[in-house]
């Protein structure tokens, strides 16, 4: 038997068909029968949960927690909606090079001489200490066999995580289309909120 | 036994289970995977995979700083 998914297919695959044998059973040889092809992309009404994220900061910190969640939710089958604005747009460029700030992050403490240790802000101030924190976060990363975030974005693309790249931030900022990846879309807050409303779960990173 | 074994040893959250996922769609309805962890993380992380995806967690075990994950894939 078929189920409700393949039946739809099956239904418009063999349209022509399907109104025949419709009529037929109906009695209405005599009549035109109208059958609505729904758009593309909208064919099959589906039935997985759906997941949006807001992202909108590009540090490297900061970029972890919506890759991390869009890749894991959809290996759990989950359709997941990424909308890239203002600092987290530039996490779409072709070349990434993330950095962190240690600036203003009391809770910042990294590993060190078996200890942790917090960088103080007037340290953090200096020329070149944020590029050195970030070379370090960096050496962690790989040590404790964490992914990268060029990995875990090529994951997103791998298992079909939808990706908008914010309109007007690329206006504001001046980012070129060519200088970001193959695979996201442009748009704009409606197009967010289109995918937003109908989404069991929205987060804004 | 085992269809497939994936090794995710000294992979950290979220790698584990998209390694995982990943194994588990090139094996056909009624296969066995195992995972072999080193992440602890990954202990809870299994059960709400396999929870969510209806995939069967037939085994988890751990045999000093590894852990081994049997699925099946039901999904």
């Amino acid at each position: 038997m078929l189920d409700k998914l393949e039946q739809s297919i099956f239904i418009y695959a063999n349209k022509e068909k399907y109104i025949g044998g419709l009529k037929s059973s109906l009695g209405l040889s005599g009549w035109e029968l109208h059958m609505d092809t729904p758009a593309p992309g909208n064919t099959v009404a589906s039935n997985a949960k759906s997941m949006s994220i807001i992202v909108t900061k590009g540090s490297l910190d900061w970029a972890y927690p919506p890759f991390i969640l869009a890749t894991t939710a959809a290996a759990m089958g989950v359709d997941v909606t990424m909308f890239f604005t203002f600092y987290g747009l530039p996490l779409l460029l072709k070349k990434l090079d993330l950095q962190i700030s240690t600036l203003g992050n009391p809770a910042m403490k990294m590993p060190m001489m078996g200890t942790h240790m917090v960088m103080p802000n007037l340290i953090g101030m200096l020329p070149g200490v944020d590029a050195a924190a970030s070379v370090m976060m960096k050496n962690l990363i790989k040590k404790k066999g964490v992914a990268s975030i060029e990995e875990l974005r090529e994951a997103a693309i791998e298992s079909d995580v939808k990706m908008i790249a914010c309109q007007m931030t690329m206006d504001l900022f001046e980012y070129k289309l060519e200088d970001m990846i193959d695979g996201p879309i442009l748009g704009g807050a409606a197009s967010y909120m289109e995918r937003a409303l109908k989404a069991d779960v929205n987060l804004y990173i | 036994m085992a269809d497939q074994i994936l090794d995710a040893k000294g992979l950290n959250c979220p790698l584990p289970i998209l390694r995982a996922k990943k194994a588990l769609k090139e094996l056909a309805t009624g296969q066995v995977l195992e995972i072999q962890a080193t992440d602890p993380g990954s202990i809870p992380d299994f059960e709400a995979f396999c929870r969510t995806t209806g995939n069967q967690l037939l085994e988890s075990k751990q045999d000093g700083k590894i852990y081994t994950f049997l699925i099946k894939r039901t999904a």
